[in-house]
């Protein structure tokens, strides 16, 4: 059996889904940044795909791969910052206790 | 490599080197000349805005395969937010110097140069991956921004609040385009153009990928239904990382836009994207008008008052094979002196009594009638009465998108037009307020700081001078002309 690009495409679109389910239902943070991890991921893997087997005389998907693994690394990295700085004014990361703004 | 490449991005290093001076300013500099280091930023900026003006900035070039273009048109893009930032510098020097705040003060200007060099990335990229860089580095130091003001609760709600939508909307335009990538085997604009022009027919795929680029940008652009964040993030962020939110980074996002759905998705214009267009654009005037009505907190106020106003600079984009760029320039330039004249004022009112509610302006001009005027003249040229520059922008806007001549652009301009007056009748509830209310005043009289009075009097001096200076839009309009 030959492994084809739909094999790829598949679980990376679960992936997907199931990020964006979970960013939209959790309610801690951490795990709302997880979810954004993991649809960052299914992109990653797209990219990679879509070079390897569609366009496989160039590069530019691997490259781009490359360049949003380091922005991810730079977003969790801000995120975590400031829910740290949450946890330690409110001591807590509940994304609907951080609801002080309503009107 | 070719290293003389780097001599096409004369803004960009001029940039840089500001940036790398106030660094070096902040870092080396003995203590006592630390309370300088705005005046210093904003002196090197000021600088960095001549610098655009110079004729050779504006000559075409590109650099790195095509990946980076410059021309006279995103030279002059760039120099409309250099004025933009200086502005916000100037305001944000009071601010700055508060015990809270003072001793990361340095950050503070540092971050802001490098969220504007971003822009000049996102302005200037022909290549979506010279364009992500561009677009994070805009977004990202601006959550950190968002958080400046460690002590107060809000700021860091709203910067947890920025940075999650920010990265939710990036993930949603790199997953368009993936698709993208997957169907034209390219992330060139100008290949992808290719591509999607000898396909001929258009994929679901296709319209799914455009769907998805417009609502990440449309995060950035907080056009709605992506608004949400948009007025908790503006209300808890320190005022004038609020203004500069608002404007510039708002201003940039819609050139980039711009850039984007006409050099890629220009050829699929009727077919894919119009009608989403004409849907944003009505859904983000109308409902940016009606929340802004309920506003108590003056800054929530002004929220909503800039997702309206970003409706506004989406028509510059419909109208983009008639006159629509040098409209949307003159529209961006014309927003940026008024909304900052009324950030100004709040921020003057803030940081000398701390109220920032629509209830507390109550018979502001008994005690503070200079203030209370540049709020009216803001709120005038917001609204667009004549002879102010609002009026004139709004003007332009609307002619440039009517020239395109079909009838659904005609009931498009016309829905606007309806909302232009209802917006009249929260801009002079603030008007009302300040002038004609009998109440005692809360905010007793003061004076605001010199810094303050400066970028003031900069503001005002833009709104009154470019509704009657006709020949900014004039040069504009040549310009473009040329360089197309």
């Amino acid at each position: 059996m030959d492994i084809t690009l739909i094999y790829y495409l598949v679980p990376s679109l679960i992936m997907f889904c199931c990020g964006i389910y979970g960013f939209l239902t959790r309610k801690n943070m951490i795990a709302m940044l997880i979810s954004l991890e993991l649809m960052l991921n299914a992109i990653d893997i797209n990219f990679v795909v879509f070079n390897r087997f569609l366009y496989p005389g160039s590069m530019e998907g691997m490259f781009f791969t490359l360049f949003a693994i380091a922005i991810a690394a730079a977003e969790t990295a801000i995120a975590i910052a400031i829910i740290i700085n949450i946890f330690r004014a409110d001591k807590n990361i509940n994304v609907e206790d951080a609801s002080q703004m309503k009107n | 490599m070719d290293y003389s490449q780097f001599f096409a991005m004369k803004q960009e290093i001029g940039l840089l080197v500001v940036f790398l001076l106030v660094f070096l300013y902040d870092t080396f500099m003995p203590k006592r000349a630390l309370g300088a280091t705005g005046w210093v930023a904003v002196g090197l900026m000021a600088i960095q805005t001549l610098f655009g003006f110079c004729p050779s900035v504006s000559q075409s070039a590109d650099a790195f395969a095509g990946m980076y273009e410059t021309n006279a048109i995103t030279a002059c893009i760039k120099n409309i937010l250099n004025i933009g930032t200086v502005i916000v510098m100037i305001q944000a020097i009071r601010w700055s110097k508060q015990d809270m705040v003072v001793i990361r003060r340095g950050e503070f200007y540092e971050l802001i140069l490098l969220t504007l060099f971003g822009m000049y990335l996102m302005i200037s990229a022909r290549h979506f991956l010279l364009f992500i860089i561009g677009l994070e580095t805009a977004s990202l130091p601006v959550a950190a921004m968002v958080a400046f003001d460690k002590h107060r609760y809000e700021s860091h709600e709203a910067a947890v609040k920025y940075i999650l939508t920010a990265v939710f909307s990036s993930v949603i335009l790199m997953m368009g385009l993936s698709f993208v990538y997957g169907l034209t085997g390219s992330l060139y604009f100008s290949k992808i153009a290719g591509a999607i022009f000898a396909e001929g027919t258009i994929s679901l795929m296709l319209i799914v990928a455009v769907a998805f680029v417009i609502g990440g940008v449309g995060f950035k652009l907080s056009l709605v239904p992506f608004h949400l964040w948009t007025a908790d993030v503006y209300q808890g962020a320190p005022t004038p990382v609020t203004s500069y939110l608002s404007v510039i980074s708002k201003g940039a996002g819609a050139f980039a836009f711009l850039v984007i759905l006409w050099q890629v998705f220009g050829a699929v214009y009727s077919d894919a994207w119009e009608w989403m267009l004409y849907a944003l654009i009505i859904l983000t005037i109308t409902i940016g008008n009606l929340f802004a009505m309920r506003q108590k907190n003056m800054k929530r106020f002004l929220a909503f008052s800039s997702i309206s106003q970003a409706g506004y600079i989406m028509l510059g984009i419909i109208a983009f094979r008639g006159m629509g760029v040098a409209a949307l320039m003159y529209y961006v330039l014309v927003y940026i002196f008024s909304n900052l004249a009324a950030f100004g004022v709040i921020g003057a009112i803030e940081n000398a009594t701390g109220r920032v509610s629509m209830d507390d302006y109550q018979g502001l001009r008994k005690t503070n009638p200079k203030l209370a005027f540049t709020m009216m003249l803001a709120m005038f040229s917001l609204a667009g009465i004549p002879p102010f520059a609002g009026f004139f922008s709004k003007f332009f806007i609307f002619t440039s998108a009517i020239s395109q001549g079909s009838v659904a652009i005609y009931v498009l301009v016309l829905i606007a037009l309806i909302n232009t007056i209802i917006s009249l009748y929260y801009y002079l509830l603030v008007v009302k307020a300040m002038f004609i209310s009998e109440e005692t005043p809360v905010i007793p009289e003061f004076k605001s700081a010199c810094s303050e009075r400066f970028a003031m009097w900069i503001c005002v001096a833009g709104i009154i001078g470019l509704g009657i200076v006709s020949c900014v839009y004039n040069g504009l309009l040549d310009m473009v002309s040329t360089a197309c």
